[in-house]
């Protein structure tokens, strides 16, 4: 069913629910009574002020009312607030099980945030509602003002009902001996406050800074496109986390770009505030010892893989470019960055064994193995082979008594060496630091090889994290926006004067501003303390005017 | 110390005494008679003025000991409690001479430059060494992140000052019994002396040197020690005083509770309400606002509310420039995420959507007026709070402590 329109004494044809004319502003309801008209909206017909019939009208009332976009506001900071008495999963010590970490560090009150689930309040479900209801507000919030209050302001005719002007808030009547030059007078002096006149029938609507008005639309554009944006991240393939380990010489595929790039670390340095650096003597006394870290840096080469190569072992590897990865400073290709997150010094990375003949009493040679590359055997001086039969890079025993390998990081290298001795014999020596022993088949009957650790060679390790995030175009354009209309909508304000003559010799005059009344009284004032037109008053605070005319004394 | 360094901190100190005289000054305007000339006109005195004039003074010599400090460490000092806290009491105060330049308010200087003295104590309590840098801080986007966001906390600081005479000036503080209301401007005044009772008291007693040392027993149950720098009344778990001549617990906290931490918070909040008292007395006990209620006879209610409010749209899109748009960058480029649900990160999203919902509440008049009084003076609330309760005690990756 379509409401009828109401056509206006001035002609204009008004939607449905329109409360105050587009066009000259007369009151259509109420329109015998004194009250100051509802101009936020210039009293437009809105969609949610209008119908309330079915559940789609229901549903768009509920989201456009500014109550209920206020309280999912003011839920989400409470909620927010909740999450950070205690620390969020994340930020738990490594290793540790969230189910037993909260109640044995706050007690009771940590095993109730856990068992509510606000050790992960950020990324529960509910919190991903909340947001979503922010932003179906904010959209259908702005939806039902915006096209009301654009097309209101775009008819908006300079000659305006009479009600309409008594009924703005600042409002008043004088007579002034000649109309013409007054409103002349009047007219220049609001040009040079930067006003914008139109003039209909010897009437004038000084008007500046509509533009501001649309910063809220704006401002929640912006907001609504960084909201997708954050969303976008539960696709698929929208972004890359992850952390590579990179030893000093070492090449390694780069994480999350399918082998399309690899990394090599030539050198990585750490530097230390120089001690005796005058300017900081106070604090490093208050800690002494302490080690003061100014930044710490990778020399990396970036590769991609030549055409002709296949993915595996050996591809050919073309150098793109050489750049120190460093805090604060990362090494962007491609969609990734990769950043300088974390280091490990002086991690071993080979060990030196010196081997002897027990028959001859003479040495039979040394070798080296690259713990993280052993070799199948080495081949001494004396021409015999050194097999690694067992090679535990980080020793443990395991619960079962066995001995095995935690990872294979060189924190804690174990080996198991094989050679044949002159009998034809198998002989296995277990080696690591500061332990060594030969598995012998009889206890008094020592290998012909002994072993001996001849020293090791350690190796900086560099912790990179790399990124990629397809979501950022979208948060900086959004953000951009969203500030943009708030600087637009906060910095200026939408300032309207309406000047009518009156057949009997008197100007009216009626101002409207969307924010800062005080700011366009002062303007006012220095347009009647110029003119024959008396002061307007504000029927807000009438009795106030009266007491403090005088007396500002703010 | 270098000598720029020591230049810088003195500049601070003169900064401090102008801040002190513009105070001076804005009482005698708005205690001080006005006259009138010799047509008859209602004129005010004008220590306003010479209030307003060594507020300025007071600012420029406060950027004098930024610039200077900044030279002598070679980066921006805004890295550590004390750096951070004091560069807000002087945005605070730059803010206000921006805003007192279009409203003119004697009124507001005498709330806000006290408030702003204060903050600056604040700050020196904790240690003003040069420190150097960690790797992440290093970076201009710390300077820009920073910078921006204390501007825009001063600013909204600003809406707590004008909120606060709002509230004065229009509560009905005459009646004897406790009314919501009464309550809560109050608590505003007791708040704030229990500030200045905390400063008083740690710098009186760090000038004399005050040390009591205690062996006790930690959460781990083992033997420890630990100094007060305050007198105990709040002893540490199995607590033993091991100086001599020194004032001995009356209470012993259990060992997960930080102990000289509370005996502090006790003797500041004890102090404050036994400063409270006393001047209450001293005013024939009346409330302490209703001692001020009559100095702001001549305000008018509309006006500080609007200042009130065009602090807080000044300040709402700088903040969330500095505090969410570069802190993001800057996070993006020293942490490798910009965001990362860190406390401190959470709260600054907390201080935006709080001015978001005060802009929007705003949108309906009832809300105008009163109700947007008590607003600025919680969104201040939360901005100290994020500024002294989550660095200190919330540790995240912010943290000065
Ligand atoms: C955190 C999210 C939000 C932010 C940062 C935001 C920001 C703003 C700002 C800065 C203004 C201008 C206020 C002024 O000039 O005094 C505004 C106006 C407005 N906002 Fe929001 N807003 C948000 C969410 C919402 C929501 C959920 C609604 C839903 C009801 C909403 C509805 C409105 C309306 C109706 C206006 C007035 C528009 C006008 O004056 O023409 N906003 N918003």
């Amino acid at each position: 069913m379509k409401e009828k329109e109401i056509i206006c004494e001035c002609g204009h044809v008004n939607p449905y629910g329109t409360e105050v004319c587009g066009s000259c502003g007369k009151p259509l309801v109420k329109n015998d009574s004194n009250e100051l008209l509802n101009m936020r909206y210039e009293g437009a017909a809105r969609r949610s002020q209008t119908y309330n019939k079915s559940i789609i009208d229901k549903v768009w009332n509920f989201f456009s009312s500014v109550k209920v976009g206020i309280t999912i506001i003011v839920v989400i900071l409470i909620a927010s607030a909740l999450g950070t008495i205690f620390p969020q999963e994340l930020f738990i010590p490594p290793g540790q099980d969230a189910a037993t970490y909260y109640a044995e560090e706050h007690g009771w009150a940590g095993e109730l945030y856990y068992t509510l689930g606000f050790h992960n309040l950020y990324g529960s479900w509910w919190y991903m509602l909340l947001i979503t209801a922010l932003g179906i507000s904010i959209l259908i919030a702005s939806i039902d003002r915006f096209f009301p209050l654009y097309k209101a302001l775009k008819n908006q005719r300079v000659t305006r009902h009479e009600k309409f002007m008594s009924r703005q808030r600042i409002f008043g009547r004088s007579t002034v001996s000649d109309q013409d030059e007054t409103m002349n007078k009047a007219v220049s002096l609001l040009r040079k406050k930067r006003y914008k006149i139109f003039e209909e029938n010897g009437n004038v609507l000084a008007e500046k800074a509509r533009w501001a008005r649309w910063g809220p639309y704006v401002n929640h554009i912006g907001l609504i496109i960084f909201l997708v944006g954050a969303m976008l991240r539960f696709f698929p393939g929208m972004y890359v986390d992850a952390n590579m380990w990179v030893r000093e010489g070492e090449t390694v595929p780069v994480p999350g770009t399918s082998q399309d790039y690899y990394l090599e670390n030539l050198q990585f340095d750490v530097e230390l505030y120089d001690e005796d650096d005058e300017r900081f003597q106070g604090a490093m006394q208050a800690a002494p010892g302490a080690e003061h870290i100014e930044t710490f840096r990778t020399h990396s080469i970036l590769y991609m893989p030549t055409d002709e190569s296949t993915v595996g072992a050996g591809r050919e590897l073309e150098a793109i470019s050489e750049q120190e990865i460093e805090v604060n400073s990362p090494l962007y290709f491609d969609n990734y960055s990769v950043y300088q997150l974390d280091y490990k010094l002086n991690e071993l990375s080979a060990m030196s064994f010196d081997v002897e003949d027990r028959e001859t009493g003479e040495s039979a040679g040394s070798f080296t193995v690259d713990l993280n590359n052993p070799e199948d055997y080495y081949t001494l001086d004396n021409g015999e082979e050194v097999y690694i039969y067992d090679y535990f890079a980080n020793f443990i025993i395991n619960d079962a008594g066995e001995p095995t390998t935690e990872n294979n990081v060189p924190d804690n290298p174990a080996f198991i060496f094989e050679m044949t001795n002159e009998d034809g014999e198998e002989e296995l020596t277990f080696i690591r630091i500061q332990r060594n022993f030969e598995i012998r088949d009889d206890e008094d009957d020592p290998h012909q090889y002994a072993f001996t650790f001849a020293g090791i060679d350690t190796n900086h390790v560099t912790g990179l994290k790399v990124r990629k995030d397809l979501t950022l175009p979208f948060l900086i354009a959004g953000g951009s926006i969203f500030l943009l209309g708030l600087l637009q909508g906060s910095y200026w304000p939408h300032r309207r004067v309406w000047l009518q003559r009156e057949n009997d010799g008197e100007i009216l005059i009626a101002a409207h501003t969307n924010k800062n009344w005080e700011s366009i009284k002062k303007e006012i004032r220095s347009v009647t303390d110029q003119t024959e037109l008396s002061e307007p008053v504000d029927q807000t605070d009438e009795e106030y005017e009266k007491e403090y005319k005088e007396k500002d004394n703010l | 110390m270098n000598s720029l360094a020591e230049l810088s901190s003195n500049l601070l100190y003169i900064a401090f005494f102008f801040y002190f005289a513009a105070t001076v000054f804005y009482i005698l305007s708005v205690t001080g008679r006005q006259f009138r000339n010799k047509e008859g006109d209602v004129k005010k005195n004008r220590w306003g003025t010479w209030g307003y004039i060594a507020t300025v003074i007071g600012v420029v010599f406060a950027f004098g000991y930024f610039f200077t400090r900044w030279a002598a460490g070679g980066h921006p000092p805004v890295s550590n409690m004390f750096e951070y806290t004091a560069f807000l009491a002087i945005c605070f105060s730059l803010a206000f001479v921006v805003i007192n330049g279009i409203y003119k308010s004697n009124v507001l200087g005498l709330f806000t430059i006290p408030v702003i003295m204060l903050i600056i104590a604040y700050a020196s309590v904790f240690s003003t060494e040069i420190a150097p840098l960690v790797p992440s801080l290093q970076s201009n986007w710390l300077a820009i992140h920073v910078i921006t966001v204390a501007l825009a906390q001063g600013i909204l600081a600003v809406s707590f000052g004008a909120g606060l005479v709002y509230l004065v000036r229009t509560l009905d503080l005459s009646g004897k019994k406790m009314t919501k209301r009464t309550f809560g401007i109050e608590f505003i005044m007791y708040t704030l002396l229990t500030g200045l009772a905390f400063v008083i008291l740690t710098n009186v007693f760090e000038a004399t040197n005050y040390e009591a040392q205690f062996t006790y027993v930690n959460e781990q149950g083992e033997d420890a020690e630990k100094t007060y720098n305050l007198p105990a009344i709040i002893g540490p778990n199995e607590g033993v005083l091991e100086t001599e001549d020194r004032f001995s617990p009356i209470f012993y906290a259990p060992d997960w509770i930080i102990s000289e931490d509370l005996n502090t918070v006790v003797w500041s909040f004890g102090s404050g309400f036994l400063l409270y008292w006393v001047i209450r007395l001293i005013g024939r006990n009346r409330r302490i606002s209703a001692m001020l209620q009559p100095l702001l006879k001549g305000v008018k209610p509309q006006t500080v509310d609007e200042l009130s409010y065009r602090a807080i749209a000044i300040g709402f899109p700088l903040f969330a420039l500095g505090g969410l748009a570069f802190a993001m960058i800057y996070a993006q480029i020293a942490w490798t995420r910009f965001w990362g649900w860190d406390p401190k990160e959470v709260w600054a999203l907390i201080t935006f959507f709080f001015y978001a919902a005060y802009l929007h509440l705003r949108l309906s008049r009832n809300w105008i007026g009163e109700r947007s009084a008590w607003l600025a003076v919680i969104g201040f609330a939360i901005i100290m709070f994020n500024l002294i309760f989550v660095n200190l005690v919330i540790a995240g990756l912010h943290s000065y402590a």
